[in-house]
């Protein structure tokens, strides 16, 4: 299935760009810099956007499908931006069964947008995650670096009221 | 003498160059190996795993094709356990496959139902995990099909490798791997140039041209249109292919007989606005080199090649010459003079040209290609679609009786007829542009050193006390490489011919499909160039400003080459595209 894309618009600034120039400059001419490169370009964006990609493939003269290939090859390489909090639910094999997916269901409908999307004011963004070794919790959640366990469905709309302003 | 290895293939003993792969030294001991994904030079991937062998003393199975020979190396190709592997992986291949073969476009040329027959696949042993993947129909040339895709990466090497262009590849991972472009951009959102030469490397039916024989057939068959068709000069090269013939097997005049079964009202040769874009094209470049300006000149008879000069090197769009392709002229020469002549109104043409080329179907629908103020073109069909009309029609191809082309428009010269090869315009324009500036004939007529399938080629020649510096490209690949040697200084030339597709339109993304097997042993370029190369020899008129045809055409309405009249109907514009 093809991986599901922002539609959120690119704002980097000037200092990005620059910054991400001195890193292409530094490793540009190693092989297999393409990896090393996209992992600090996310370091500098947070995510990978095709404008970033397209920046990097035409500084390394190769085509935009090979950066985009290798982007979307490794599930560690985000295509599309974080919220200011990032919402992730683990829905690793104990938190599954201890009914994480009804978790996403609730987050899904209160937040109005899907897995792996984020809201139009940048808020929110949500994501299922592997497991986060907090199987004794489970079933988790984390707002950014803050950990939700031991939680039911009608928990969540009170943790996202206490990001809401 | 080259470096050999003694090697044995099943069990029998052959020397073979030290070089070779075990997949190229089994030819030796006339053993055709499967492969779906390898194509030589190209894509040397490893990658379908049907080529496995059995090498004596290696752990598993080898996949001959990247598989290096060396001394004393004893192969298998044949044992139990590697048909029954083949088998396994072929089954796995279908697994995930659309098996719509009945009704599939490469139903009887698929490499992958030629196998599954010979290796007695049972198609439903594994279900796969098929994923729904939508059909990529946004450009008017190429289709794509996800679901039929077998993820060889012939096309993605095709484009890539060969093409240097690269606006396809593998996105995601595992069982979600599929061949699109970056970001899930639909193929006309990206610079794509429409060369084609991902389709003819596809072993299966994900990707096809953008079938436009429907639009033919109902314009032959209403009673208020005049349809006519134009023949490129190296689909007469071609077509054979789709008839049994061998590859460089000439067959104009069935071709020309099967065009008149059809039911077109009038069947014509491209060669003919290929001498008229020469006149053109010609009188150009000495204007050119009069004024001194936009030098080099650069060719635009291949719509590939144009479009990815607006793409990829939008600062040399006013090098290119402005003459449209023999096809435009054609297209815009008939609605026109013909028209008046005839006493046709041009909206009631539909003229259609066959072409080895599927950035043609690109080229009709551009700007300023509507002499008449209608299309000038009104459907390209490739020599692969024309073949499949003139088999629904239940034309027996191979026993008609040799026929003639339609006058007044049945006259091409022997440089029209070289057109489709790489070189091929360059050594026509020379001709001409020679004979006018010398003001004496040529003694001999070969312009050699542009001739031959080499990538890029150079040369140097004397005509009026002036030196003309000549580089002649194709395959964008190392166009790229002329283009940037020559925006860097280090190579100064005159006049640039440039084709997109390597060895030119008889290579061409419009031409007949031709399995791995053969592409990877047969030089396919080269044999049907000799076609071309053949016909011109044997034509009394080699030379365009000789042909008569064309002379009339000036005498009678474009007055002369460079005319104002010229400039409206047989000339054009350009964009710059830049990278999408």
């Amino acid at each position: 299935m093809k991986k599901k894309l922002t539609t959120v618009s690119f704002n980097g600034t000037k200092e990005q760009e620059i910054a991400l120039d001195n890193v292409i400059a530094e490793h540009k001419d190693q092989p297999g810099a393409l990896m090393a490169i996209l992992q600090k370009a996310q370091g500098i964006y947070g995510y990978l956007p095709i404008e970033v990609q397209q920046h990097v493939a035409l500084a390394m003269d190769i085509p935009l499908s090979e950066v985009y290939g290798v982007a979307s090859f490794y599930s560690q390489f985000i295509l599309n931006p974080k919220g200011d909090y990032a919402v992730s639910v683990c829905l690793g094999t104990a938190c599954y069964v201890k009914g994480a997916g009804l978790l996403m269901d609730k987050l899904e409908s209160i937040l109005g947008i899907k897995n792996g999307e984020i809201t139009a004011d940048r808020k929110f963004s949500l994501d299922a995650t592997r497991c986060i070794g907090a199987c004794g919790l489970a079933p988790v959640l984390t707002v950014n670096e803050e950990v939700y366990g031991r939680l039911t469905p009608d928990m969540i709309a009170g943790i996202i009221a206490k990001y809401k302003d | 003498m080259e470096n050999m290895v003694n090697i044995k293939i099943n069990d029998r003993e052959y020397a073979v160059p030290a070089n070779s792969t075990v997949l190229e030294a089994a030819r030796y001991a006339g053993v055709d190996i499967p492969t779906l994904c390898y194509l030589k030079d190209i894509n040397e991937i490893g990658a379908c795993r049907l080529c496995l062998v059995e090498v004596k003393g290696a752990r598993g199975l080898a996949a001959a094709c990247v598989y290096p020979v060396n001394e004393g190396m004893e192969v298998y190709t044949n044992t139990p356990k590697i048909r029954q592997t083949r088998k396994t992986n072929l089954e796995l291949v279908v697994s995930a496959h659309k098996k719509k073969c009945l009704t599939c476009i490469r139903s009887t040329s698929c490499e992958l139902q030629k196998l599954c027959y010979e290796y007695g696949v049972d198609e439903d042993h594994f279900q796969g995990n098929n994923n729904a993947y939508a059909i990529d129909d946004t450009t008017p040339y190429i289709v794509r099909d996800n679901e039929k895709c077998i993820l060889c990466r012939r096309c993605v090497a095709a484009c890539k490798n060969m093409q240097g262009i690269g606006v396809i590849g593998a996105n995601d991972r595992g069982f979600d791997t599929h061949i699109a472009s970056a970001f899930e951009k639909t193929l006309d959102q990206t610079s794509c140039i429409g060369c084609g030469q991902c389709i003819v490397a596809c072993p299966v039916g994900a990707l096809y041209e953008k079938d436009d024989t429907a639009k033919v057939l109902a314009a032959i068959a209403d009673p208020t249109k005049h349809v006519a068709i134009c023949a490129a000069p190296s689909v007469r090269a071609t077509i054979g292919e789709c008839f049994d013939y061998e590859p460089g097997t000439d067959v104009e005049g069935k071709m020309v007989a099967a065009m008149k079964a059809l039911g077109f009202d009038g069947v014509y040769d491209m060669n003919l606005t290929a001498d008229l874009t020469i006149m053109e094209e010609a009188t150009e470049f000495l204007e050119r080199m009069k004024e001194g300006k936009n030098l080099p000149l650069i060719t635009s008879c291949s719509p590939g090649w144009v479009k990815y000069c607006e793409h990829y090197f939008p600062e040399f769009t006013d090098n290119l010459s402005s003459c449209k392709s023999p096809q435009q002229m054609f297209g815009a020469m008939y609605k026109t003079y013909y028209a008046q002549k005839v006493g046709l109104d041009p909206k009631d043409i539909v003229f259609v040209s066959a072409i080895p080329c599927t950035a043609k179907k690109f080229e009709v629908t551009r700007d300023h290609q509507n002499a008449a103020g209608v299309c000038d073109v009104d459907v390209a069909i490739t020599t692969r679609e024309l073949a499949r009309m003139i088999k629904q029609a239940g034309i027996n191809f191979r026993a008609l009786d040799d026929a003639k082309f339609d006058d007044p428009f049945s006259i091409g010269s022997g440089a029209g007829a070289i057109f489709g090869a790489t070189g091929g315009v360059m050594e026509a324009a020379l001709r001409t542009a020679a004979e006018v500036i010398e003001g004496k004939k040529l003694e001999k007529l070969e312009f050699e050193d542009v001739r031959g399938i080499e990538g890029v080629k150079k040369a140097v020649y004397k005509l009026g006390g002036k030196e003309i510096r000549v580089a002649v490209a194709s395959g964008t690949a190392n166009a790229k490489r002329l283009l940037n040697e020559v925006k860097a200084g280090t190579t100064k030339v005159d006049f640039i011919e440039i084709m997109a597709c390597p060895g030119g339109c008889v290579n061409g993304g419009g031409q007949p499909t031709q399995p791995a097997v053969v592409r990877n042993n047969v030089n396919l370029r080269e044999l049907r160039a000799k076609v071309l190369y053949t016909a011109d020899k044997n034509l009394d008129v080699r030379k365009s400003h000789e042909n008569s045809a064309v002379k009339k055409l000036y005498d009678e309405f474009f007055e002369k080459p460079g005319s104002h009249k010229a400039h409206e109907i047989l000339h054009t514009s350009y964009v710059k595209r830049g990278l999408k």
